[in-house]
């Protein structure tokens, strides 16, 4: 982003806006879409997703940002939708794992609580590990798309993992 | 009473935070803290990140106005012995806005536009350190990097570009990249230079050298020794001029910048054109500029 708009104030807020918009509507989505016959086929192809929305941000991300550039005089507009055209649509799928994973996972309703507070605490624990390991060492020994490649690889292994399961393992509903 | 006062500082070491250092004013920006410092005779601008003895950013003295204090504002006059003339100047960061005053006085013809980010400190330049704006000097609260991309798609041309925006205890990485310079460049009238206040010492100074060299090829260092700045004045020629011209256009200048108190030859002799870093090193690119952390290794 700051190659393109900076790093003003408002390129911050669009970015963080941007990630608070796309998760709240994914773990509303996420939410609804568990609802029906829940299985790992579906729960897989929420990462297959996921990973494959962020290639256009590593193949495509430069060119995405220099065409918003050349439409839009305003930095904060700008950066708005820069932010929205990189980071929405995968944040938005992302969002959907958590409240998907719940419903995998919840046995009983007695024990609801705490499979999601262990999710809360796994999803946030990992998010804090993401941040402190990105900012202190990863961006001194890897450029940023070598680091979104390894996320991305990681997104498709987990998805494939989690389909493959359904196929062989899980108990099959006829 | 103030003897006491003396004796009681002493004794917990604090005495250099009460030597006649007065606190005029301060400010919470958007970005940082800001405060007017007043020691002695001189009017300084603090950005407060740290509470002991932070860097200031601009001085000017109160009994003679026109007197550049630091050596690194005297070193960025560099750019005129390297070419005495420009008719655009691009000021990127502004600090108190000694340069851009100093230099329209230096070079009459000269159009200057300062660029800074934070406009609380433009309101400061104007308020204390009679930073002015007229039809030769304008202020474009913006990113440094933003108003350079936008020039270059707006077929700007500018003779004379200054980079002063690494002041402060964070870097802006996305102003030291490799895609950034070229951006620079492409804003550079065929024989414009530019002089960049940067660092000279930590990793840092290996892999920005490098970055330099691989968009603009050779450049002079304008840098004293043992102290954290340096300038590196980067030329859109192909070749660099010799030192023999820059030694005339520093006689030249001599009697102008006396008022400024700074000594032409003094800087001449600060010139040096030698490769002291690693060569190999990696350069900084958009995609990989950790330079806050290479800052502190």
């Amino acid at each position: 982003m700051a190659p393109y708009f900076g790093g003003s104030i408002y390129v911050w807020g669009s970015i963080i806006t941007i990630f608070m918009l796309a998760l709240s509507f994914g773990y509303l989505m996420g939410g609804r879409w568990s609802i029906k016959s829940p299985n790992n086929l579906k729960y897989g192809s929420l990462f297959i997703i996921s990973g494959l929305l962020l290639l256009p941000m590593i193949l495509f991300g430069e060119n995405i940002m220099q065409w918003i550039f050349e439409r839009f005089e305003d930095p904060r507009y700008g950066s708005l939708l820069g932010a929205s055209g990189l980071f929405l649509l995968p944040t938005l799928v992302m969002g959907m794992i958590a409240p998907y994973s719940v419903r995998l996972l919840v046995i009983s309703a007695e024990h609801s609580g705490q499979t999601a507070g262990f999710l809360y605490f796994v999803s946030t624990i990992g998010s804090a590990l993401g941040t402190i390991l990105t900012s202190f060492y990863l961006v001194l020994w890897f450029e940023i798309n070598v680091i979104l490649w390894v996320i991305f690889a990681t997104f498709i292994a987990c998805g494939s993992s989690a389909i493959l399961r359904h196929l062989y393992l899980d108990p099959k509903h006829v | 009473m103030f003897n006491l006062m003396i004796r009681i500082c002493l004794l917990l070491g604090v005495c250099s935070t009460l030597q006649a250092k007065d606190i005029i004013h301060t400010e919470k920006s958007l970005y940082r803290n800001i405060s007017v410092v007043k020691e002695d005779s001189l009017l300084c601008l603090v950005f407060e990140t740290r509470k002991d003895n932070p860097p200031y950013q601009t001085c000017v003295d109160e009994t003679d106005k026109k007197r550049l204090v630091f050596s690194y504002t005297k070193l960025v006059l560099s750019g005129l012995l390297y070419k005495p003339e420009a008719d655009h100047i691009l000021v990127i960061g502004l600090g108190g806005g000694t340069l851009p005053m100093t230099l329209k006085e230096l070079l009459p013809e000269a159009k200057i536009t300062s660029v800074e980010i934070d406009p609380s400190v433009t309101k400061i330049a104007r308020q204390y350190f009679d930073y002015q704006e007229d039809d030769r000097i304008d202020t474009v609260t913006q990113d440094g990097r933003l108003f350079i991309k936008r020039a270059a798609l707006n077929n700007k041309q500018y003779d004379w570009i200054i980079l002063d925006a690494f002041n402060g205890d964070y870097i802006p990485e996305h102003l030291m990249t490799q895609e950034f310079l070229q951006e620079v460049k492409q804003v550079l009238t065929d024989d414009g230079i530019v002089t960049a206040n940067t660092f000279s010492e930590s990793k840092l100074y290996a892999y920005e050298s490098a970055t330099y060299q691989s968009v603009f090829g050779d450049f002079y260092n304008v840098k004293r020794r043992n102290t954290g700045n340096r300038i590196v004045l980067a030329t859109n020629n192909k070749s660099l001029k010799p030192l023999p011209v820059i030694k005339q256009n520093a006689e030249k200048w001599q009697t102008a910048f006396d008022v400024f108190g700074v000594d032409s030859d003094w800087i001449y002799h600060r010139f040096t054109p030698e490769k002291d870093w690693d060569e190999n090193s990696e350069i900084l690119t958009d995609q990989y500029a950790p330079v806050n952390l290479l800052k502190n290794d």
